[in-house]
């Protein structure tokens, strides 16, 4: 594990590394940040790891999740649907 | 729990069908507990949210027009129901003028390098990991967190995530980027120490 150190314009970069991994960076400065990340082996690392987190999140956040059971009962009991759950059960 | 609520018939649903709505409480209700913890990170309100939630949609339905589908409508009635909580309970969360623009702040922002994209996927997501990343976001403070659950995590565009706070487009890419940013970081050491322990294996 390395520590980053910044130049003027790896700060530049990282204002617009949002925009960028996200597709919604203007042609010129995404141009200007891929000839940067090209010679800069950190920077490259940090827009990799950034895309990534993003993506790991967007995963996880799709996955199907179980309501607790007791919150699923309180929720059917103020939803007055309880009576009909048992029944259909 | 599988049903895919979206193949629930939209038409016995506004018909106030109720069979039909708890199967749609059904298929839905689990990520719509989550995206309220997420946002408020306390469970009483979570539920709250929850149960708000379905009583609204509930009274709604026979407008609902279906320009969207049944879930995503439903998860905007959740968060628009969590930001009202929010705004409650802690006001300055969103109107706080955090609308300095970007200028390298972040320097003092730890930027480990560590490049863990190569991890296999069953190290990046195992129930470890996975709960790590849950609480890295629990972590963030709660004006930069909103933000990223909005539109990372239940993919709100800038515009509509914006509208929803009130606050201007770049203000919420401001947020964003400070949030992806710390989440990076975050996850950059947690990893890195895990392929340390591996080398030393």
């Amino acid at each position: 594990m390395s520590e980053h150190v910044h130049t003027p314009q790896c700060s530049k970069l990282l204002g617009s590394l949002s925009d960028y991994i996200d597709g919604d960076l203007q042609a010129e400065i995404c141009a200007e940040l891929e000839a940067h990340i090209s010679g800069c082996d950190n920077c490259r690392i940090v827009v990799n790891t950034m895309r990534k987190t993003v993506e790991l999140y967007e995963q996880t956040s799709n996955e199907p999740v179980e309501l607790p059971q007791a919150v699923r009962e309180r929720l059917l009991l103020k939803l007055d649907l309880d009576a009909l759950r048992k029944k259909g059960q | 729990m599988t049903e895919n609520a979206n193949l629930i018939s939209l038409d016995s649903l506004k018909a106030g069908d109720r069979e039909a709505f708890t199967q749609l409480v059904d298929a839905t209700s689990g990520p719509i507990y989550r995206v309220a913890m997420q946002i408020l990170g306390d469970e009483q309100d979570a539920e709250d949210v929850l149960q708000e939630t379905y009583i609204k949609a509930f009274r709604a339905l026979p407008a609902f027009e279906g320009r969207s589908s049944v879930t995503t409508w439903l998860h905007r009635i959740a968060v628009n129901e969590a930001l009202m909580l929010v705004r409650k309970r802690r006001p300055q969360t969103i109107s706080i003028d955090d609308n300095s623009p970007f200028n390298g702040d972040l320097e003092s922002e730890s930027m480990d390098i560590v490049d863990f994209c190569c991890m296999p996927e069953g190290e990046l997501l195992n129930k470890e990991s996975r709960d790590f990343l849950d609480q890295a976001v629990q972590d963030l403070p709660a004006n930069l967190r909103v933000v990223f659950v909005m539109r990372d995590l239940e993919g709100m565009s800038i515009q509509e995530t914006s509208e929803a706070l009130g606050l201007s487009e770049n203000n919420i890419k401001t947020r964003l980027l400070r949030a992806r940013l710390r989440l990076r970081a975050e996850l950059s050491a947690y990893f890195g120490g895990k392929l340390q322990e591996v080398e030393q294996r």
